[in-house]
């Protein structure tokens, strides 16, 4: 059950912390619907890599140490229309900018952690595995483990990222239209269901209208820089609103 | 095209902005104030996420009883305002999806 907040109601009453083991294994568990969401991606990103210009090699490498989903895809296009690798290297870092929320917001979490677990953990951010880790960090129990829950689910992203992959690059041409199986659909679902329990004030619910209505504005613009300003309108409206709201209120 | 300088760029690149706030953490210290602007970004990125996957089709709006996806979206609300509970909301809204995509996309 994907369900990060069924762990702390059992928790408290118990006197020993949830395991390492547990909190591995309930952090994969927790992020199989968004590894489902990704399976086509995967895939046709293996497929469309492998017939775009890029190498066999070059195309498990890139998944395997780029682990970048968007800016993978972004980086085919580009090599397709015989763009330069700097100019592609360039377009992935300002593709990937939006991580630098993520990171930030996980900072307090991850403080006390060894150089070595920064490192895996840093590598292994990605949209999904924020999602998950975050929930699991905001939830109230006080387990010393849950750096081993990001481990597992980031660890299930990766190693399902691969696979697809593989598959994209054997047999995706035998695969018809991935695209159109619906699978990713399962992104969608999750992430509503994670931004729902939010909605409890109105500064939370202005965050998120706001950003809801600068994505659609701000879709078209390049690189899923979109997304950044619509984050980052969202966050104003939502810090401005309750300041506005505290002021109203007498002392 | 070199494969090896674009491979190893986008990796070092992409480990680079995922890596410098973790990598700084122990030297940071976030004031009250950035914290609770913070508490706003898991609800505000996944919403700006979501919001185009399940309204735009091609990049135009498509407001309609016959997109899947919106119908899928506002089961997957309404059972999680009414559950709190995640499994479910999944569940229910994969099933309200591909259950409307059955119905109505053979008609186009």
């Amino acid at each position: 059950m994907p369900d990060a907040h069924s762990l702390p109601s059992n928790t408290e009453v118990r006197s020993r912390p949830i395991s390492r083991y547990t909190e591995f294994w309930t952090g994969a568990r927790d992020i199989f619907p968004l590894i489902v969401g990704a399976i086509p991606f995967g895939i046709i990103f293996g497929t469309l890599a492998s017939s775009n210009g890029l190498s066999v090699g070059g195309t498990l490498a890139m998944s395997a140490f780029v682990f970048a989903g968007s800016s993978q895809f972004i980086a085919v296009g580009m090599i397709a229309a015989g763009t330069g690798w700097l100019l592609i290297v360039l377009t992935a870092f300002i593709v990937n900018l939006r991580h630098l929320l993520y990171s930030v917001s996980l900072v307090p979490y991850v403080k006390p952690l060894s150089p070595r677990w920064k490192v895996i953990l840093g590598f292994l951010l990605t949209d999904e595995a924020f999602a998950i880790a975050i929930r699991r960090y905001e939830a109230h129990d006080r387990s010393p483990f849950k750096h081993w829950y990001y481990l597992g689910a980031g660890l299930a992203m990766y190693i399902n990222w691969q696979l697809c992959t593989l598959l994209g690059i054997t047999v995706g041409q035998l695969i018809p239209n991935a695209a159109e199986w619906g699978l990713d659909f399962a992104m969608s679902v999750t992430f509503l269901g994670m931004v729902v329990p939010y909605v409890k004030t109105k500064p939370m619910g202005i965050a998120v209208g706001v950003a809801g209505v600068v994505a659609l504005l701000a879709y078209p613009l390049p690189h899923k820089l979109g997304l950044m300003v619509a984050a980052i309108a969202g966050i104003a409206a939502g810090v401005y609103s309750e300041r506005l709201l505290n002021a109203q209120r007498p002392a | 095209m070199n494969e090896v300088l674009m491979i190893a760029g986008m990796a070092i690149a992409t480990f680079s902005i995922r890596y410098v706030m973790f990598g700084a953490s122990s030297r940071l210290t976030l004031s009250p104030a950035i914290l609770s602007a913070l508490r706003y970004v898991p609800p505000v990125v996944l919403t700006a996420i979501v919001v185009p996957e399940v309204l735009l089709s091609d990049g135009t709006l498509y407001l309609s009883y016959l997109n899947a996806r919106l119908v899928g979206a506002i089961a997957a609300v309404t059972v999680c305002a009414l559950t709190r509970n995640l499994l479910l909301t999944i569940v229910l809204g994969m099933l309200t999806f591909f259950g409307w995509q059955g119905l109505f996309s053979p008609l186009g």
